[in-house]
């Protein structure tokens, strides 16, 4: 064998491949937790929380995954795929977890795959199509700020020692997320005449959407003191980015009761169309 | 060490190409300070570039396919994959901008289509197979074709090569495995797969280039150790590497003429349609306007975004000099060290 060819010959052995790429041989975050369900957890309620939290990470990475070959400059690219994984990583535990204890049996893949857009439980924020850089970063600070608050809060405290070990990962990366986002909201904000007056627009499309981040907050948490750690964050960004804060206005229904905007089905239909074009197919 | 050839002489010149010569000669690296040919460079900065753009379109195809992942763990390898894909054009971008040039302008070379990338990519994805055949045949072949350079005499650009390497062939491991399994599945399955090597076969032998005797530039690179193997001896290994691997997987190559040869101790194989491979890297393969144009269309829709991160990043250092010269003179009476203001709070 050639010196040149040993990379390419590894192909037909085993090996340990997890110190090659990105992405890999990072910890599981479940090692060694105890997935029954503990006594005094209603296994309803624990599985719409995370069928919410599952459903809102899901459609949002898929969102993120739109900008794949579309994003302003390279590190962007990296950057939101960067984001967009991580977001995939926490449904795939989230959903698994509600097929666990519902009882259903379910795989993340039935749940992702086989269900209709009324019984999806993201809110309606993430469903929105991405629009341009500003309005998606817009979202993506709001959207993380407000996961941030209430992950920090289920690790600390949620009886469920699954979700509390998802939520100690995901409060990790959803702290990159927000200072990502923010420091965009402020370049923006900050740079160009029109850059800024894009920056206002996205944040000011999102403002109808963002009091039902708040309704779903988890049952347990202290409601206003996730709205107020929000608003601070909002308060500090738009300062430095020179920018207005919108009134969150409320807006009938939620996307956790499977009320949804026109944006979700298109998505889901296209999400679900190769596993439902080969049914009983292995991936 | 040597610096540039500007304002040297003929017999420094001399020296210097000769310094150059002893260095390709022991194998050793030339790094970007050191003196270099202009040939070599133009050579190299055209090789890196058409690399790193490759990278770049090579993300097209499959992205395509991340929104459709037919399973969340196969959404996450391929996103993780054309993320990786999107890193390998920055290091490589950022290896020929250690020849002098800069990333802005080979972008813009790519999109008014004065800078080539790999004819490969201009060929469409049809099904969720494809990213499996793409992974094993098309990042087999960019391997066999990699794996050299990262002994290039080029520094940099050889250091950037031995991390792609690594992660193209973690690809192309996940590429075959992602076919292992929809050949153990149902019979569409089966048969997509087959039809996707159908399609990739011929264009993953055109990757490594014309035959060695259209090949006018193999020779001069092959010289300065740029290039290391002839573009038939690369085709050669592929060959013969992947034949077993279609066995293991029970799909047929599309090649009547492909057969173990005893004596030469290799496999005799037909002859690519080099025809068609002048046709698309001339720029009429099925989806060469559709890669540029898509690719041109990213970077104008996020020109306003870099104009304003340029503008924040200038307001931003206009501010930190006001504030300097502000400390500095707040700290007139203290110890006089303090430039960045620090000591003067």
């Amino acid at each position: 064998m050639r010196e040149d060819d040993h990379v390419y010959l590894s192909l037909a052995e085993e090996q340990d491949d997890s110190r090659w790429a990105f992405g890999t041989g990072f910890e599981d975050p479940l090692h060694g937790v105890d997935t029954t369900v503990p006594d005094g957890v209603d296994p309803v309620e624990l599985a719409a929380l995370c069928l919410g939290l599952g459903d809102d990470a899901l459609v949002a990475s898929q969102r993120l995954a739109e900008w794949c070959t579309r994003a302003p400059e390279l590190e962007e690219e990296v950057a939101l795929a960067n984001i967009g994984l991580d977001l995939l990583g926490q449904a795939r535990m989230l959903l698994t977890r509600v097929g666990q204890v519902d009882g259903s049996g379910r795989s993340e893949d039935d749940l992702a795959y086989l269900r209709e857009s009324e019984d999806y439980r993201n809110v309606r924020l993430v469903e929105l199509p991405n629009g341009d850089f500003a309005f998606s970063m817009a979202r993506l600070l709001v959207f993380s700020a407000q996961r941030l608050a209430v992950f920090e809060r289920l690790a600390a405290g949620h009886p469920d020692p699954v979700l509390r070990a998802v939520a100690a990962k995901g409060v990790k990366e959803l702290a990159y997320h927000r200072q990502y986002a923010a420091e965009w909201v402020v370049r923006l904000g900050d740079g160009t005449d029109e850059s800024h007056r894009r920056m206002q627009e996205g944040l000011d499309t999102i403002a109808p959407y963002v009091d039902e981040l708040f309704r779903a907050v988890p049952s347990g948490q202290d409601v206003r003191e996730v709205r107020d750690e929000v608003g601070a964050v909002l308060a500090q960004v738009a300062a430095a980015a020179t920018l207005a804060v919108p009134d969150f206005e409320v807006m009938a229904g939620s996307g956790r009761d499977g009320v949804h905007t026109p944006c979700l089905a298109p998505l889901l239909f296209e999400m679900q169309s190769v596993a439902r074009a080969l049914p009983g197919g292995s991936w | 060490m040597t610096q540039t050839t500007t304002a040297a002489g003929p017999e420094a010149q001399d020296r210097l190409q000769a310094h150059f010569d002893g260095v390709i000669a022991h194998d050793r690296r030339i790094e970007p300070r050191d003196w270099m040919p202009d040939a070599y460079r133009g050579t190299l900065v055209r090789q890196i570039a058409q690399h790193a753009h490759s990278e770049i379109i090579g993300m097209q195809p499959e992205g395509a396919w991340i929104t459709r992942a037919p399973s969340l763990r196969r959404k996450a390898i391929l996103f993780a994959k054309v993320q990786d894909e999107a890193g390998h054009g920055l290091y490589l971008y950022a290896a020929a901008e250690t020849l002098g040039v800069d990333r802005a302008d080979l972008t813009r070379r790519l999109i008014e289509g004065r800078q080539k990338y790999s004819s490969i990519f201009n060929y469409p994805t049809l099904s969720f197979a494809d990213v499996g055949v793409i992974g094993w045949l098309v990042d087999g072949a960019a391997i066999c074709n990699q794996v050299p350079l990262c002994r290039s005499s080029f520094g940099p650009y050889a250091r950037a090569m031995v991390r792609i390497c690594k992660e193209e062939s973690f690809h192309q491991r996940q590429g075959y495995e992602l076919l292992l399994t929809m050949m153990r599945g149902t019979a569409a399955q089966r048969a997509m797969v087959q039809d996707a090597v159908d399609r990739w076969w011929w264009p993953s032998l055109m990757m490594f280039g014309p035959p060695d005797e259209a090949s006018p530039n193999s020779a001069r690179s092959m010289g300065w150790k740029i290039k290391r193997h002839s573009n038939d001896e690369l085709r050669q290994r592929f060959v013969d590497m992947t034949v077993p691997q279609a066995e293991k997987l029970g799909v047929t190559l599309p090649d009547p003429e492909l057969r173990w040869n005893p004596e030469r101790g290799r496999h005799d194989f037909g002859t690519p349609d080099w025809d068609e491979l002048k046709r698309v890297i001339s720029g009429n393969g099925p989806c060469n306007e559709e890669r540029v144009e898509r690719r041109r269309r990213a970077h104008e829709d996020g020109a306003w975004v870099r104009r304003a991160a340029a503008a924040h990043a200038k307001k931003q250092a206009a501010r930190q000099e006001a504030a300097r010269e502000a400390g500095q003179d707040a700290g007139h009476t203290g110890t006089g060290s303090g430039a960045d203001g620090r000591e003067t709070r």
